[in-house]
């Protein structure tokens, strides 16, 4: 069939251009500029060196950073899924006829912008701020807490905020794939609830649980605009250092290194999970 | 197991989640209307003058309209590289096809920050300057992934046997697309197209790197929210929100003809990279 592998090349061939010309690359280029390096005069040097990996890794700084990051983002997914599994589990088993309502309630704050969520975060947090007012007029304090604002806590809460939806959809799509008669079954066969939970639902909603955990973890983990408007110094993660060294540091060779050792952080626990993943799958 | 039973506890919880999930857009919108600023609790004196300010302001205007071309180009380019991309992916077998979705879908999952700078050194190697065009340039790119995953799971739920009967009535390939494929796709293409558009009017990480004098309306409300919280960027934050809103009812209503039904949700995790299952 000469016209269906005709068809397959005309098809094919633009979305592959656009990706090799602006993807590609663009990746390639980040891989070249990572080896080279920045003269006194602020000229890139086009000779390939291992220095930017060199002063990643003798400097403890980034590999704290790095540590930060990959701290914040697991509070993140744990948070996440506590509040956002029991909430699709709800949804699934117990929401009853206003179900459709309350899914779509769940989808809406996806629709709002992220920069509107994180700035009601830093008007709720701030010195002056809602929280703060209110225990002040409540008199459980008697001055403004200041360490709402401009810590790591502020970035966790408001980054779970972004990220609970994205735990309770894929969540929400895989309780609703398991048969209800196998729950039937097990309460047929004496198990009490709890522990149909445990060993039937539980188990096979786990995909679901992988999948939304994955892409929460490594979205707050590559987040640079909450750690810039809500947290201080001391919540500083890896995606600002690249920001900072594309922009007032100026150092894009070093900058590029940084944006190398994520990209093989984000590769790396993609392909643990995605094991993962298949071995439920198969399971 | 008896799921006839309300759980108390697990209702209450939900409902706590949902206070979680609605209280920060809810102190917005309240504050908005805040005469003395945001903050303070109780808010008194009700005022529209935030509101005054802001449709008075038009630097904030023109970066709307900024965003609404940029995100209006994403759309456009996205959907054009995303429906033959998912189309490829559905329909046919071909050498390095793993490695073309991945790739095709890593702007999903990588930090925005990262397909930021490689664009920009993208466009600084080929001497470009930045501008509104290199904006689009970078939300066309990282949306495609995203419309390239919302169309491929629109031709999974596609009826194959309406193009079989077109091809037997003996249409070509191309009069299959323009009368079967597309009209069918309708609905998919539709929400693809919206959820970009939203994604693309909020689009900051890319955007800052590739961003040049014009600003977008999420660079600008970010460049005031640095020099502080203003009442003002709470009505604005609000009439987001509501813009948001009509959008999804719109959208509901145009893709289900009028009557009540499911709404777009968005196929927003890219269950398919994830789990590195092709079909």
């Amino acid at each position: 069939m000469r016209s269906t592998r005709r068809n397959a090349l005309l098809v094919t061939l633009p979305p592959f251009a656009w990706i090799a010309l602006f993807l590609f690359l663009p990746y390639c280029l980040l891989f070249c500029y990572s080896f080279w390096s920045l003269s006194e005069f602020q000229q890139i040097q086009h000779h390939a060196t291992l220095a930017n990996y060199v002063h990643l890794f003798t400097n403890p700084l980034y590999l704290t950073v790095i540590l930060r990051s990959l701290r914040i983002a697991f509070s993140v997914v744990l948070l996440s899924l506590l509040i956002g599994y029991p909430l699709a589990f709800f949804l699934v088993y117990h929401s009853g006829r206003y179900r459709h309502l309350l899914y779509q309630a769940v989808i809406i704050p996806l629709w709002v912008s992220y920069l509107v969520r994180a700035y009601a975060w830093k008007v709720i947090f701030g010195n002056e701020g809602v929280l703060n007012t209110l225990l002040l007029w409540l008199h459980a304090a008697r001055h403004p807490l200041s360490f709402f604002l401009y810590s790591p806590f502020a970035v966790i809460v408001t980054l779970t905020h972004i990220y609970v939806p994205f735990v309770v959809l894929p969540v929400v799509a895989s309780l609703e794939k398991i048969p209800r008669e196998l729950l039937e079954s097990s309460s047929d066969l004496g198990a009490r609830p709890w522990q149909t939970f445990l060993r039937v639902i539980l188990p096979l909603s786990l995909p679901g649980v992988i999948s939304g955990a994955t892409l929460a973890f490594l979205l707050s983990f590559g987040d640079f605009l909450a750690p810039l408007l809500l947290g201080g110094p001391s919540s500083v993660m890896i995606a600002n250092i690249v920001a900072n060294l594309f922009g007032a540091d100026y150092n894009w060779p070093l900058g590029a290194a940084v944006a190398v050792v994520i990209l093989l952080i984000v590769v790396t626990i993609l392909s643990v999970t995605q094991r993962l993943a298949r071995r439920q799958g198969l399971a | 197991m008896n799921f006839a039973r309300k759980p108390i506890l697990l209702t209450g919880f939900a409902g706590c989640a949902y206070a979680f999930l609605y209280f920060p857009i809810a102190v917005l919108i309240v504050y908005s209307f805040n005469r003395d600023g945001v903050g303070g609790f109780p808010p008194r004196h009700l005022t529209f003058d935030w509101y005054r300010v802001l449709f008075a302001d038009s630097a904030m205007w023109s970066a709307v309209e900024n965003s609404a071309i940029v995100a209006l180009a994403a759309v456009v380019i996205s959907i054009l590289i995303g429906f033959p991309a998912a189309y490829a992916l559905d329909r046919y077998a071909f050498p390095g096809k793993a490695a073309f979705q991945r790739l095709i879908l890593l702007p999903l999952i990588v930090p925005g920050v990262i397909t930021g700078i490689s664009l920009l050194m993208l466009v600084v190697s080929g001497g470009f300057h930045l501008s509104l065009t290199t904006v689009i340039l970078g939300h066309a790119t990282a949306l495609t992934a995203v419309a390239t995953t919302e169309i491929f799971a629109g031709f999974a739920k596609l009826d194959r046997s309406f193009e079989e009967a077109s091809a037997d009535l003996g249409a070509n390939g191309l009069q299959t697309l323009w009368r079967i494929v597309l009209p069918l796709m309708r609905t998919s293409l539709l929400g693809t197209a919206l959820l970009v558009f939203t994604l693309s009017m909020d689009e900051i990480a890319v955007t800052f790197f590739l961003i040049g004098r014009e600003n977008t309306l999420p660079l600008e409300i970010w460049s005031r929210l640095r020099r502080g919280a203003t009442p003002a960027m709470n009505a604005i934050s609000t009439i987001i929100f509501v813009f948001s809103v009509v959008a999804i009812f719109i959208s509901q209503r145009l893709i289900t003809g009028g009557e009540a039904g499911p709404a777009p949700t968005p196929e927003i995790t890219p269950t398919p990279i994830i789990t590195g299952a092709t079909q």
